[in-house]
């Protein structure tokens, strides 16, 4: 390998494992998120140009650090007149001066990634800009990569994280891991953050969106992280087991003509039983805190689905009283809309029917297309089991909600799943 | 760091209620800016008078406008301030949930103009 390949890769891997890191100690101080971000971009560039010259050093990380925290004190220097800049370098100096534990070649930096998180999902952070501010600042992302996963332009989204980093600096928001009081509460935003990542990249079935397809992966690599920095925190394992659970899937979702297939038909065979087997120990770990709660609720759902389908056994009543509970923690209508699906499996589809209809007047419902595949599956076996008069009139109302369903869905598979069953009616 | 809070409640629901009431909303002020002051936190603070008794001014052209009232017709109503300096926004977060206004009506906590930045 020539000087300039071993420079890139051991930049790229110093970034991999240590990006996060370095952005969260230089930050920690100042809460200037974008400042220490640019200043580290500046020591990359630099060990670029740097090391192919003069060798890779024996401590990379070190290098960069020292370079960067360099970076900033000069572009603070230049940003401020005397007088005001003093307080800023005072804190510079200090963390210029302030060395991290250097054992050999690795290279300690204290992890600041969850105080880094935490300050992420601080609730004076607008809620929709947080998991791609904890992309960004955690896991290096470029805004254009993370507007293209959550369906932004990248102007906006770019505008959207400048704003949220000078938030942090400029209102005062700590870096800093909540008291116990807080922390169960605030903890809730940092996971509701990575699941939304998860959520996002769970969007790409079909593997073909570089974007997407980065953003499960990640958001399970910061699931592990939470998990590992706050142990005693049974959620965090539940967060981390429902994700696992959902990505063992991963390769059951479509056929390999890429079409869709729903939960209820999938081979087991093509699940990773090794996801599987560290979802279930997750969440077994979660159960010995005897502290139940949303993420665990829904880990727990997926637990006796997965079982269920190995089995040939699903145990329905079961997974109702699992849905009951996790309505009443939650309030949230696609708990809802999947109990009343819970409840067709116990007590038929009219009862199924019975619990959409309560949801009929949600308008956050209103465009969420499985609830119209939902309304739609359930007329569908009402018609079937109906008497003549009734049968026409619940057919029809069937292909009214398949045709609401289509219209409101982005994936083409979905989409002619839909248009399958309204075909069969 | 130093914040402002500003202390917005419905001042028509406020001069309605009764006397004794009143007077007991009063010393709940009192007694959070003392504490405020205890903990060493407190810049500045004061009540404001109620915004019949404010007056707006926009020149427009060189043309000074004079308006009687409020800069806008609000539901709630800018009713006093306190002018804190403490560490982070949690710390000032913390202080304005203990604010009586935060109870009857809101409490925004916006961080002051600092030089150099």
């Amino acid at each position: 390998m020539n000087d300039n390949d071993h420079a890139r890769s051991t930049a790229d891997a110093v970034a991999r494992r240590s990006y996060g890191k370095l952005v969260a100690f230089i930050a920690a101080r100042s809460r200037d998120v974008a400042a220490a971000e640019d200043a580290l971009a500046d020591a990359f560039a630099a060990a670029l140009a740097d090391w192919p010259a003069h060798g890779v050093p024996r401590n990379p990380e070190a290098w960069l650090l020292t370079t960067a925290r360099r970076k900033l004190i000069d572009s603070q220097r230049r940003r401020q007149t005397a007088k005001a800049a003093a307080p800023e370098l005072e804190r510079a100096a200090e963390l210029l001066a302030s060395a991290p534990d250097e054992e050999g070649d690795e290279m300690k930096i204290p992890d600041q990634r969850l105080a880094l998180m935490f300050a992420c999902t601080h609730p004076a952070i607008d809620a929709s800009v947080r998991a791609p501010l904890i992309l960004q600042t955690v896991l290096g992302f470029d805004a254009a990569m993370i507007a293209s996963a959550f369906l932004a332009s990248p102007a906006a989204m770019g505008q959207r994280l400048v704003r949220a980093k000078t938030k942090i600096k400029q209102a005062g928001i700590p870096l800093r891991v909540p008291e116990h009081a807080e922390l169960a509460e605030r903890l809730d935003a940092v996971l509701a953050a990575i699941y939304a990542a998860f959520a996002e990249g769970w969007q790409d079935a079909a593997g073909t969106e570089p974007a997407r397809r980065e953003l499960a992966a990640e958001a399970l690599y910061l699931g592990r992280l939470v998990t590992e920095l706050l142990p005693e925190e049974p959620e965090a394992f539940g967060l981390l087991a429902l994700m696992l659970y959902a990505d063992a899937r991963r390769r059951a979702r479509r056929t390999r003509g890429g079409e869709y297939v729903p939960l209820a038909e999938q081979d087991p065979e093509l699940w990773d039983d090794d996801s599987i087997d560290a979802a279930e120990a997750a969440l077994r770990h979660a159960s010995t805190f005897d502290a139940p709660g949303r993420y665990q609720l829904e880990a727990a759902l997926q637990s006796a689905h997965v079982n269920g389908r190995r089995s040939g056994r699903v145990d329905s009543e079961a997974l109702l009283v699992l849905y009951d509970a996790l309505l009443a923690l939650s309030g949230s209508p696609v708990v809802a809309l999947n109990r009343a699906l819970a409840v067709a499996r116990v007590r038929g589809a009219a009862a199924g029917l019975a619990a959409l209809d309560e949801l009929a007047g949600d308008a956050r419902l209103a465009d969420y297309q499985p609830y119209w595949a939902a309304r739609a599956e359930l007329l569908a076996s009402v018609s079937a089991s109906a008497e003549k008069c009734l049968d026409v009139d619940a057919r029809a109302a069937a292909r009214t909600a398949y045709e609401r369903a289509i219209g409101l869905e982005r994936d083409p598979a979905v989409r002619r799943f839909l248009q399958r069953r309204r075909a069969e009616l | 760091m130093q914040y402002m809070f500003l202390v917005y409640a419905n001042e028509k629901a406020f001069q309605a209620i009764p006397k004794a009431q009143g007077e007991q909303a009063m010393g709940a002020y009192i007694a959070y800016t003392e504490s405020l002051r205890k903990a060493g936190v407190l810049k500045s603070s004061d009540r404001l008078r109620p915004t019949a008794d404010s007056t707006t001014v926009r020149v427009e052209n060189g043309k000074s406008q004079v308006l009687d009232g409020p800069y806008a017709d609000t539901k709630e109503q800018l009713g006093g301030f306190y002018i804190v300096d403490v560490p982070d926004l949690d710390a000032a977060l913390s202080w304005a949930a203990r604010c009586p206004g935060a109870s009857h009506g809101a409490v925004e906590v916006r961080p002051l103009w600092t030089t150099g930045t």
